[in-house]
This record gives C-alpha cells, sequence and structure tokens, in this order.
C-alpha cells in the first residue's frame, strides 16, 4: 500500500474538562477521499482544524500524533506551519464570502499564494492564476481576475476558494462542509470538481459533512463520528449499505428517502449527549434500541476495513 | 369545493438601491385544500420564503390575489386582518432567532392567545406542550435552555396555539441534525392528521418535501415551473429544471442513483431577468422559441397525461 499522505493517530482534544475529541485515528492515501460524517457536535470539524492546527486556544490537544507525509506537525514551529498551510494542504470552508479578503481582487487573492508559497513575481503569478482559474471551470479565466468577491455568485467563490487552495499543488485538502451554504444544483456542480480534482492531481481529501447522501456518491471511504469518537469506518459505500454500528443503522433508517411518504419515521429518541456529560461506556447506549449490560464499558474500535465500535453490532 | 386558499397571480417586487426592481415573485397562482399539504421546492433565491411570507401577508405584494376561505385578505383593513391572522400561522427554519430570549416558554407559547384575549392561557399552553411532546415543567424555562429541536418544538407550539388552519412551514427542519430532523417532521405529520392543518412546506431538501407533502410546486426565478402530485413529480419531473433539481440530490445510501444531470451556469440576475423562458441559458432542450417566449404554467400533454408545466418542449392540452 501506498504510505498514507495524511495519518491522524489518537487524537484527543479538550476544552476545559470537557473531551471535544477522544482517540481519533484514521489515514489517507494520495488521490483518496475520506469523508468524517457526523451531526453537530460529534468533533468533525475540530478535527479538521486540529489538522491544520487552527485550534482556538481554548482547546488543546492533549494526546494523539498527526503526520503528513511523514512528517509530524506538532514539531514544527508556527512559522513553518504556515509555510506548510497553502503549500502541502490546502483549505476549503463553508462560507467563501468571509474567507475571501472583500477588497482585493480574485487574481489578487489567489496571486498572493504564489508570490508567498513559490515567490513567483507578479506577473508569472498571473499567468498561473488564469489557468487555476480554468481549471476550477470558470468560464473566461482572464476576464474574472480583475473581479471582486462581492461580484461572484456563491457557487464562483467557492471555486475561486478552491482554486487558491489548490494554486500550490497541496497533498492533503480539507474541505469542512464546503457545498452547504450553496444552492442544490451549484452543490452538485462543485462536488463533482473536488472529486475530478483530487483524482487528476493524485490529491488526499478530507471532506467534512453532515451529508449521508453526499458521502455515498463521492467518498471512497467513511468515518462516522459520534460524540467526538469515530463508531464506524470502512469503505463508504460498505459502510451505509449495510452499517453495523447502531447508530449509523439508526440514522440510515431515519432518512426520509429511505421511508414511503408519509410514514412515521424511525426517529432516533433523545439527544446527542454535550461534552463533558458523555459518561464511562458508549455514548450511543443512552439512545441505542439495542444496549447491553456491556454498554457501560467502552467498546474498542475494530474490524478491518469496515470497523465498529459496538458491543452489540447489526449482524 | 372551495378551496381554502386560492393565490392567483401574485406578484413581489423590491426596489433596489440602484433604481432597479427584483423581481422576487412572478405571477404565481394555486389552490390548497383544507388539510392539504403543498410542498414548494426550489434553490436559494427562487422565490419560496417570498410566497410564503406574501401568502400571509407578512409582506404587501405588489399584485395578486390570496382567497383565504372566499375572502382576499390582500384587500382586508388592518383589524380584519388581524383577526384572520388567527386562521393563518408561520415555522421559521431557525426558532432562536424567531422567539424572544428574555421570555420563559409559557409567555411564549401563550402571547398569540394572551394578544387575541383568549381565556385559560395557562390551561392551553399546557395542553399545547404535551401535544409537541415537551414535558410541563418547560413552561418556565428559558429559550436558551433548549436544544435545536425542542426550539422548533416550541415555535411550533406557539404558532398552533391558536388552532390554524393554515401553516406555512419555512424551512422547518434545515437547520437541524438529521436524527433530530425525522423527530420534527413525524410531529408536524402527526399534528397535521390530528388537526386537519393545510400547510404550505416550503424546502430545499426533496425528499423532506417528497416525505410530507401530497403535491409539490418548483420554483425557479420567481415563477412555479412545475406543479403535480408528490409522486408522478418525483417520477417523472416534466420541466428539464425539475429534472435537473431532482438529479442533483445525492441519494441517500441504499437508494438507486439518479442520472445526475449537471447544470451549466447558475440563476440568472433577478433585477435582470432574461427574455423568454428564465431557465433557457441553462437548459440542455432550448429551442429557438424559448429564448423569445415565456411558456405559460398551464396543463400540457407529458407522455400519455397532462402535467401543469411551464415548458414549450410540451403541447398544451
Amino acid at each position: 500500500m501506498t504510505a498514507p499522505v495524511l495519518q491522524v493517530e489518537g487524537l484527543t482534544l479538550v476544552a476545559g474538562d470537557a473531551a471535544l475529541v477522544e482517540e481519533v485515528s484514521f489515514a489517507i492515501a494520495p488521490g483518496e477521499m475520506l469523508a468524517l460524517v457526523g451531526e453537530s457536535g460529534c468533533g468533525k470539524s475540530v478535527t479538521a482544524l486540529a489538522i491544520m492546527r487552527l485550534l482556538a486556544p481554548a482547546i488543546r490537544r492533549v494526546h494523539g500524533r498527526i503526520t503528513l507525509d511523514g512528517s509530524d506537525l506538532a514539531a514544527l514551529d508556527d512559522e513553518a506551519m504556515r509555510r506548510l498551510r497553502g503549500d502541502r494542504m490546502g483549505m476549503i470552508f463553508q462560507e467563501p464570502m468571509t474567507s475571501l479578503n472583500p477588497v482585493f481582487t480574485v487574481g489578487e487573492q489567489i496571486a498572493e499564494v504564489l508570490r508567498i508559497h513559490r515567490g513567483l513575481s507578479r506577473r508569472a503569478a498571473l499567468g498561473r492564476v488564469a489557468e487555476l482559474l480554468d481549471l476550477v471551470g470558470l468560464p473566461t479565466p482572464a476576464a474574472q481576475l480583475g473581479r471582486y468577491p462581492h461580484q461572484l455568485s456563491g457557487g464562483q467563490r467557492q471555486r475561486v476558494m478552491i482554486a487558491i487552495a489548490l494554486a500550490c499543488e497541496p497533498a492533503l485538502l480539507v474541505a469542512d462542509e464546503p457545498t452547504t451554504a450553496l444552492a442544490v444544483t451549484v452543490q452538485a456542480q462543485i462536488l463533482a470538481l473536488i472529486d475530478r480534482l483530487r483524482r487528476q492531481l493524485d490529491m488526499a481529501c478530507l471532506l467534512i459533512t453532515h451529508d449521508l447522501g453526499v458521502v455515498a456518491a463521492f467518498c471512497d471511504r467513511a468515518a462516522v463520528m459520534y460524540a467526538g469518537r469515530i463508531v464506524e469506518s470502512g469503505p463508504a459505500a460498505e459502510v451505509f449499505a449495510n452499517p453495523r454500528h447502531r447508530y449509523t443503522d439508526a440514522l440510515v433508517r431515519t432518512m426520509p428517502a429511505r421511508n414511503p411518504p408519509g410514514e412515521v419515521l424511525p426517529a432516533i429518541a433523545g439527544q446527542v449527549p454535550p461534552p463533558g456529560s458523555r459518561g464511562e461506556g458508549c455514548s450511543f447506549a443512552p439512545r441505542c434500541p439495542a444496549v447491553l449490560a456491556e454498554c457501560a464499558r467502552l467498546p474498542a474500535l475494530s474490524g478491518r476495513p469496515h470497523g465498529v465500535a459496538c458491543w452489540n453490532p447489526v449482524r | 369545493m372551495t378551496p381554502l386558499l386560492e393565490v392567483r397571480g401574485l406578484t413581489q417586487h423590491y426596489r433596489t438601491e440602484g433604481g432597479g426592481t427584483l423581481r422576487a415573485l412572478e405571477d404565481v397562482s394555486f389552490t390548497l385544500a383544507e388539510g392539504e399539504v403543498l410542498g414548494i421546492v426550489g434553490e436559494s433565491g427562487c422565490g419560496k420564503s417570498t410566497l410564503g411570507r406574501a401568502v400571509l401577508r407578512l409582506t404587501q405584494p405588489t399584485a395578486g390575489e390570496v382567497w383565504f376561505e372566499g375572502q382576499d385578505i390582500l384587500q382586508l383593513p388592518r383589524a380584519a386582518m388581524r383577526r384572520r391572522r388567527r386562521d393563518m400561522q408561520i415555522v421559521f427554519q431557525d426558532p432562536f432567532g424567531a422567539l424572544n430570549p428574555r421570555h420563559r416558554v409559557r409567555t411564549l407559547v401563550g402571547e398569540p392567545l394572551t394578544i387575541h384575549g383568549m381565556p385559560g392561557v395557562a390551561a392551553r399552553v399546557a395542553e399545547l406542550l404535551d401535544l409537541v411532546g415537551l414535558p410541563a415543567e418547560s413552561g418556565g424555562r428559558y429559550i436558551h435552555e433548549f436544544s435545536g429541536g425542542q426550539r422548533q418544538r416550541i415555535a411550533i407550539a406557539r404558532a398552533l396555539a391558536l388552532s390554524p388552519k393554515l401553516l406555512v412551514a419555512d424551512e422547518p427542519v434545515s437547520a437541524l441534525d438529521v436524527s433530530i430532523q425525522s423527530q420534527i417532521i413525524n410531529l408536524i405529520a402527526g399534528l397535521k392528521r390530528r388537526m386537519g392543518l393545510a400547510m404550505l412546506f416550503i424546502s430545499h431538501d426533496l425528499s423532506v418535501v417528497r416525505h410530507v407533502s401530497a403535491r409539490i410546486a418548483v420554483m425557479y426565478f420567481g415563477r412555479i415551473v412545475e406543479i403535480a402530485d408528490a409522486a408522478s413529480l418525483f417520477d417523472h419531473p416534466a420541466h428539464p429544471y425539475a429534472q435537473a433539481l431532482l438529479s442533483a440530490v445525492p441519494q441517500p445510501p441504499g437508494v438507486a442513483p439518479r442520472i445526475r444531470i449537471l447544470l451549466e451556469g447558475e440563476l440568472p440576475d433577478p433585477t435582470n431577468p432574461p427574455p423568454g423562458c428564465a431557465f433557457h441559458g441553462r437548459c440542455a432542450q432550448a429551442m429557438a422559441v424559448c429564448a423569445q417566449a415565456r411558456p405559460a404554467l398551464v396543463p400540457r400533454r407529458v407522455g400519455a397525461g397532462v402535467r401543469d408545466t411551464a415548458c414549450h418542449l410540451y403541447e398544451v392540452a
């Protein structure tokens, strides 16, 4: 097997006394797209921020190791980390408008990445920028260079963000809910674009999403998070076609499209426990339809390639 | 039979800063029977939320008529309109933005009753909390103490306080997580069955709309482009935009994926609408006529049947 681009091992993040993320491990190979999927508060976004070393000061990494191309990111000083972001590691977030600077043109913002990381001159950078805009499917690239973010639609802005993220041909792209703020038909365009580019550039891709449909359609592998832990992981198609964890199973069953119109949906009772009140055992136990006495102890994630952390998995 | 709601030619324009006209809603007509759920789908900016607000006269529509139980409510004087509002309520996407954080839940839920001078507020509030599945002691608490799903339950209890006949639900589950979403969908569907509520269910999430609606209207660029019973629309969308929209939604695991029709480009500029069919610039099946004449939403021959769709591909029936 090819060496993974990104490897996360035993990542544990805390805020105050509350654990946000516990013992999270996964790896992504070149050209592979892994989805970290789960509901709000499950720890998927904070995991992405830890990878980029962009955690808020109140959040501490108390355990675990993150390596990119084999080098430990914790060992880098701030300056080295800054050089790495935007170069070996590209990032896209949910709301492109807040990530783009409103007073600079699209061309200047993409060129900036190349000038900082590649030391290109303004002129040389602009030539490459037109190529990048073409790569991300913006029509008439030369005409786009002088436009400001407010002159673009949401979908076009997200394409610009992707162009910025890919400017230095990163080994890893981290995309945190990249299409959640976009209209449905534009969502499909952007996901298809990311999918094409990761294959074309042989780039490892970490997709953070709450949308199981997106995972099933675009990702190679999926890791399902619940209350700060990965509870199930494996090939995306397999995980959702034959879910083994009771949470994944319930999640798939409750989706409206999986049920006859008008019928009562098999809802998951209760709510996700907030950080700090997750108890000792399996966090899903209080909502689980198949709970056993063992569930008071924490189940380990086991099995390959399809792993599950459950004492009483779906057979 | 007279429908509960009949909307005719409803149009909502706004002035833009530059002195232009933003056409948020153009000539929208439909009917809604008592106890019926009509789903309204479309992408951001298509006018679906504007429609929900205009129907309740929360905005002042530019043109058109909204007949509710045989009265054009757009013509009602203020006081009469206020009385009419008892029968028509709305639930929004973000319950936190719709509920005053300084009031206790019992005040929030009872407020419509107080405003309309109804007796027995305390007893009715207890009944409503129970109806939406909240424990009785919730009444003494504040909104920040509740999760998103519980807040939406509170907003629904408040909307139902006056036993309305029509509920506009504007993206009521879009801000909620999947596991909570189904709880609220079940609640809304159950209430509809028990109370015979008619609903306009507005959402960008097609599978949610399909689940709760008997009929569905697809909107594009301020207009309804197709309206049909939910099953026919999902099985055989006729309008090329409806086809593309349905195909764009990633199907959940275990549901056979549709052949994806990737649309080129994006929505046109609503201050400068294109001539003809607003969709022609993105439509793979566009003909010369599509750039010139706007197709009317009328019954047309689609396959062996007849469908209300606004597309020149189909002959007027």
